[in-house]
């Protein structure tokens, strides 16, 4: 392998591990700190690429505000969610949010199949972001691949601001670590986690829509992202997003670099990662709540 | 907790009341076929249109095959490989069905395969390619209306041989039917002078194609085989254009490839060539009737799926007028079957003795949203059917 094409396989990785952290973010903040389960997290990122599919037509070339009114959407739709299913959950054992959760899956992929039929579809990349640069020899990098990891990247540093340079971040930290207690404290917990909720929707559903035109949208697609987004929280620490963030890269480079050497195995390396990581530090790579 | 086992074991004890095998039918009475297809997951879409397929010959027979009536049982085999045995006994012992129809994913179809053999049920595969169904495991009671994966591969390579192709690379899933394509295509491009100098693969149903996409311009061969389907065979297009690869390095494909894809795919599909055994624009009297007639009944343009589902009911037919549709001369119903000439769309075709379809492979090109007829890639093409014993 020659230098360009190994530093073309590390950019690859990188891309590859940085979608990953958005949906695995989300997962991990309503995992680590609600402390839920969350099967249906697959279907928030469908959801996101369905819309970005949908709202395709209203919006024309306004690409970001697409965005914007697609992330919103979702925070609004997590939000009623965890009024109406999700805050009922809480007290109860993981057996009852799998199932819970379970069911949403099976109610999403129906109504998906409802609303939009089980067609596979193209989200055309806005025309801004269309074409590429030449990267050595016959290779060519799509702009819209720099533009989707220049935008994980920038959901990651606000996320990380939030988490540990806000008042909110502060309150869901303490609310990871003792619920009961951030209660006592005067704080309004079932407001927090509605908020964090809606949060990790939204997360969701931006990867979904970030991803879509690199993806196209399919019945289906929620469930392939949904496990190796556990892969990726559980490796990270279970509520750390700077876990997350490590874990995600560590699966990107793994992952892409056993495609090209093992290409036999490459299905078996993330999970060997994973392993390797269990054996070694049975909590994951970080504690939660940073 | 006590009422719940009870209630458990009451519906237990009333599944076993059900599942009692009821007398079979024999030269009266409507002839029960279960259709085992995906309805839901990707594959959703061409389970339907096998169904409608299969419906519409019989509906153009006037809803009966040789003269009985046919009762259609369903299961969802949600193309979930664990569940096929289970999915299949379902029509095999609780529906006590006469013939089975199904499936499109490989590994169910496999499991269906075995549970026919095993309980000598008739069955007819109107979708699922795996080499091993007309090869290994192939059996007296078993045909299929398709395809073998080997035979759109092999024609695959005998044409990329011809265009001067030397040294080709292949990229698909890895699991059966890509690799059993990517073999096929192997075996064409090497008996023209051509050599596959490296196989890539990534697991089922990853789409992150980029690291492959790479080793590809690293390598640079004369051309690439590519074998996806569904969200898959999108995906990898588009990322094939996207890279800029499209306009140093043709991109070969079975007809999944860019079958029922080429709307999502859009620009980055255009003049892309691949092989298959039906082409949309097949201007025949029996393809233009065919496609008239499913495009009146459901509203739908017809696709390949609908074509294979529509032999399968075919195929039936003319087993059970030789036999005068008597299901009591099993064996007999089976022989026919297998010698019967199908009046396909595609073309007519035979079957092998392991009961594959001979027939011709068509090399098509993407226009717009068509998979345009170019010519015929390989005629009467057999499959070698390896490791069958029949």
């Amino acid at each position: 392998m020659t230098t360009a094409t190994f530093l073309v396989q590390c950019l690859n990785a990188v891309q590859y591990g940085l979608l990953l952290f958005l949906v695995a973010s989300g997962l991990t903040l309503i995992f680590g700190i609600m402390g839920v389960i969350n099967l249906a997290h697959g279907s928030f990122y469908m959801l996101g690429a369905y819309l970005a599919f949908a709202l395709a037509p209203w919006f024309g070339d306004w690409f970001l505000m697409r965005l914007v009114a697609g992330v919103a959407l979702a925070a609004i739709f997590g939000y009623l969610l965890e009024w109406v299913f999700f805050s009922f959950l809480y007290e109860r054992d993981h057996l009852q949010q799998v199932l819970l959760t379970y069911a949403l899956i099976l109610v999403f992929e129906e109504l998906r199949s409802l609303a939009v039929g089980n067609d596979v579809h193209g989200v055309a990349a806005p025309a801004w972001l269309a074409g590429g640069f030449h990267l050595g020899g016959l290779m060519e990098y799509p702009w819209y691949r720099v533009f989707a990891s220049a935008a994980c990247l920038v959901v990651a540093l606000a996320l990380y601001a939030v988490v540990n340079r806000t008042r909110l971040g502060m309150m869901i930290r303490a609310g990871a670590s003792n619920r009961d207690m951030v209660r006592g404290l005067g704080v309004d917990i079932r407001r927090l986690y509605r908020i964090v909720f809606a949060g990790g929707v939204a997360l969701a559903a931006l990867a979904g829509m970030i991803a879509a035109p690199l993806s196209s949208v399919y019945p289906g697609m929620g469930s392939s992202v949904l496990i190796i987004c556990f892969v990726v929280v559980v490796i990270g620490g279970i509520g750390s997003i700077t876990g997350a963030l490590v874990a995600s890269l560590l699966v990107g480079f793994v992952d892409t670099f056993g495609k090209v050497f093992f290409a036999e195995w490459s299905g078996v390396g993330v999970y060997v990662l994973m392993a390797i990581v269990l054996v070694w530090r049975p909590e994951g790579l970080m504690k939660r709540g940073f | 907790m006590k009422t719940f086992r009870i209630a458990c074991a009451a519906i237990g004890a009333a599944s076993f009341l059900i599942a009692a095998p009821a007398f079979p039918q024999g030269a009266s009475g409507p002839i029960k076929v279960g259709l085992m297809l995906p309805y839901s997951g990707t594959y959703a879409g061409l389970g339907n249109a096998i169904e409608n397929g299969f419906k519409l010959y019989v509906q153009e027979q006037g809803g009966k095959l040789a003269g009985r009536e046919i009762q259609y049982f369903k299961v969802d085999d949600e193309s979930e490989p664990s569940k096929g045995t289970d999915n299949v006994n379902k029509l095999i012992k609780r529906d006590n069905v006469d013939v089975l129809v199904g499936t499109v994913h490989s590994g169910v179809a496999l499991a269906m395969a075995k549970a026919a053999k095993d309980s000598n049920t008739l069955l007819i595969i109107p979708n699922a390619g795996a080499d091993a169904i007309t090869g290994p495991m192939c059996s007296a009671n078993i045909v299929r209306s398709s395809f073998s994966n080997w035979q759109p591969g092999y024609a695959m390579g005998v044409v990329a041989a011809q265009k001067g192709v030397k040294r080709a690379m292949t990229i698909t899933w890895n699991y059966a039917a890509g690799t059993e394509s990517t073999k096929g295509f192997t075996e064409g491009l090497e008996k023209g002078g051509g050599k596959v100098i490296k196989d890539l693969n990534l697991p089922f149903p990853n789409v992150e194609f980029q690291a492959l996409l790479t080793e590809i311009a690293a390598q640079k061969p004369d051309a690439v085989y590519a074998f996806f389907a569904g969200g898959g065979a999108v995906k990898f297009v588009k990322d094939y254009a996207a890279a800029g690869l499209d306009k140093s390095i043709p991109l070969y494909g079975p007809g999944f490839l860019t079958d029922g894809t080429l709307e999502a795919q859009g620009a980055s599909a255009q003049k892309m060539l691949t092989t298959l055994h039906y082409a949309d624009n097949l201007d025949t009297p029996r393809n233009n009737a065919f496609r008239k007639a499913y495009a009146l009944a459901y509203k739908a343009q017809a696709d390949v799926y609908a074509v294979q589902g529509y032999d399968a009911a075919q195929i039936l037919a003319n087993g059970l007028k030789a036999v005068g549709g008597d299901l009591t001369k099993r064996d007999a119903l089976a022989a026919a079957m297998r010698k019967t000439v199908v009046d396909s769309p595609r073309g007519k075709f035979t079957l092998s003795a392991a009961g594959n379809p001979v027939q011709d492979i068509y090399l098509r090109q993407v226009n717009g949203n068509n998979n345009e007829l170019r010519s015929i890639a390989v005629k009467a093409l057999a499959d070698p059917a390896r490791g069958c014993k029949l």
